[in-house]
């Protein structure tokens, strides 16, 4: 971009734009306003449209001046980003995809040349073609400018819900007294693995648990992160005096955990969730359950 | 009966009970940490329970410090239980890699001496500021 010439506003093809930009400010409003970009999105009032037209407007002039038609980041550019995002977003809840949006916005271009065409009669051939390619190359930044609003506004809802599924994923259960499981489901990555790691923490907190269990039946594979994180998982709640079980460990899983060569340590398992609560359960019957891992600790202590 | 150390060394009769209840600078902690096998020595306890409920942050120092403390009571003939840690704890210590593995654990102090076969009801627990 930065190799080309530069397009100085003294250019005569710069000029003629500008000037034409200028002059005929309303016209162009007026004209684009009743084009579909703008039409459905101001839906309340038209002068809403023209308004925000003359936005646009002003905004191509200023980049025009600046002579940096061809840059995204031009500062002309951004008194109208946050209009951008707005109506970008309105198109995009009315269902259009990206390239409906680059044709709409392709549209404001040809309602500018019709302008500049009827103008160029008493101007120079040269001159005209100059101010057609200027004009072509500052709508074609501002449509790439409109795409990239688009897109950077899909990146934040793609980003708002993977944080809302990485909430929704992973519930903790209070499955007994002092007793809390939870069922994971799905693909463990290091971000989900640490939001169960600090869910499951609180809860044992907030519920004074001695046993937490987790639950893996949900989850697809098994590899040597997601074992280490559930070995972390394991030993961050075993400091905070809760003893952690995991469960639903299919055949597949534990061959594969074998071939692997993962080591658990020390980490209790049970093939089915409903055998973990009766291990849980008996420990309690048998009185152990208070001291949970005095037990597991001092196994440990004596390998 | 506990020299400078701000924390007092509680005597529960055979258990003995420290609650840390804020940030330890360093030369704090080794002054309980002498404070503390001289009280077991003393009383010949056959148990220690550490509660550090209150505590935000465990540096790595303080974590070889309360390993420290274990190991000497265990040449003592007596057992360490860690009580009431807190989650942002728990995964610091998990990520730093001090584990404690030697450490016993347990949630509340009633756990801990439910541990070491001494029921104490709920209400003692509440007074001893398990969480």
């Amino acid at each position: 971009m930065s190799d080309g010439p530069p397009d100085h506003p003294t250019r005569p093809g710069s000029r003629v734009v500008i000037g034409l930009l200028r002059r005929r400010r309303e016209q162009i409003a007026q004209r684009w306003a009743d084009l579909p970009l703008f039409l459905a999105v101001f839906t309340v009032t038209r002068d809403e449209a023209v308004e925000a037209c003359h936005a646009v407007v002003d905004s191509l002039v200023e980049v025009g001046e600046s002579g940096r038609v061809d840059d995204l980041e031009a500062p002309g550019f951004h008194p109208i980003r946050e209009q951008l995002v707005s109506m970008t977003a309105s198109r995009g809840r009315s269902g259009l995809s990206i390239g409906q949006v680059d044709r709409e916005v392709g549209a404001l271009r040809d309602a500018v040349l019709e302008l500049l065409g009827a103008e160029s009669a008493d101007l120079d051939a040269e001159d005209v073609a100059e101010a057609r390619v200027y004009m072509v190359t500052l709508l074609a930044t501002l449509r790439v400018v409109v795409i990239e609003t688009m897109l950077q506004e899909n990146q934040e809802i793609v980003a708002r819900q993977r944080q809302q599924l990485l909430e929704m994923a992973t519930p903790v259960i209070k499955l007994w007294d002092r007793l809390v499981a939870v069922p994971l489901i799905g693909m463990l990555d290091s971000a989900r693995s640490q939001v169960v790691m600090e869910n499951l923490l609180e809860a044992i907190v907030e519920h004074n648990a001695t046993v937490a269990i987790l639950d893996i039946t949900g989850v697809p594979t098994v590899d040597s992160l997601v074992a280490q994180h559930l070995m972390k998982t394991v030993a961050s709640a075993r400091l905070m005096g809760a003893e952690c079980v995991i469960s639903g460990i299919r055949p597949a899983i534990a061959q594969t955990i074998v071939q692997l060569g993962l080591d658990l340590g020390p980490v209790t398992t049970r093939a089915t969730i409903a055998d973990a609560l009766q291990w849980a359960l008996e420990r309690d019957r048998r009185g152990e359950l208070p001291a949970p891992a005095a037990r597991s600790s001092a196994h440990r202590t004596g390998t | 009966m506990t020299g400078t150390s701000p924390i007092p060394v509680i005597d529960l009769g055979g258990l003995l009970l420290i609650s840390v209840r804020g940030e330890l600078e360093d030369d704090e902690a080794v002054v309980l940490q002498t404070d503390v096998t001289d009280a077991v020595a003393r009383t010949g306890s056959r148990g220690l329970i550490i509660d550090i409920s209150a505590l935000d942050v465990v540096d790595s120092f303080l974590a070889r410090v309360l390993a420290e403390v274990a190991l000497a009571s265990r040449l003592l003939a007596a057992r360490t239980v860690l009580v009431g840690m807190r989650p942002a704890v728990a995964i610091t210590l998990v990520e730093l890699g001090l584990a404690l593995e030697g450490m016993t654990t347990a949630r509340t102090v009633v756990d801990a001496a439910a541990g070491f076969g001494v029921t104490l009801t709920a209400a003692d627990a509440a007074e001893q500021g398990s969480p």
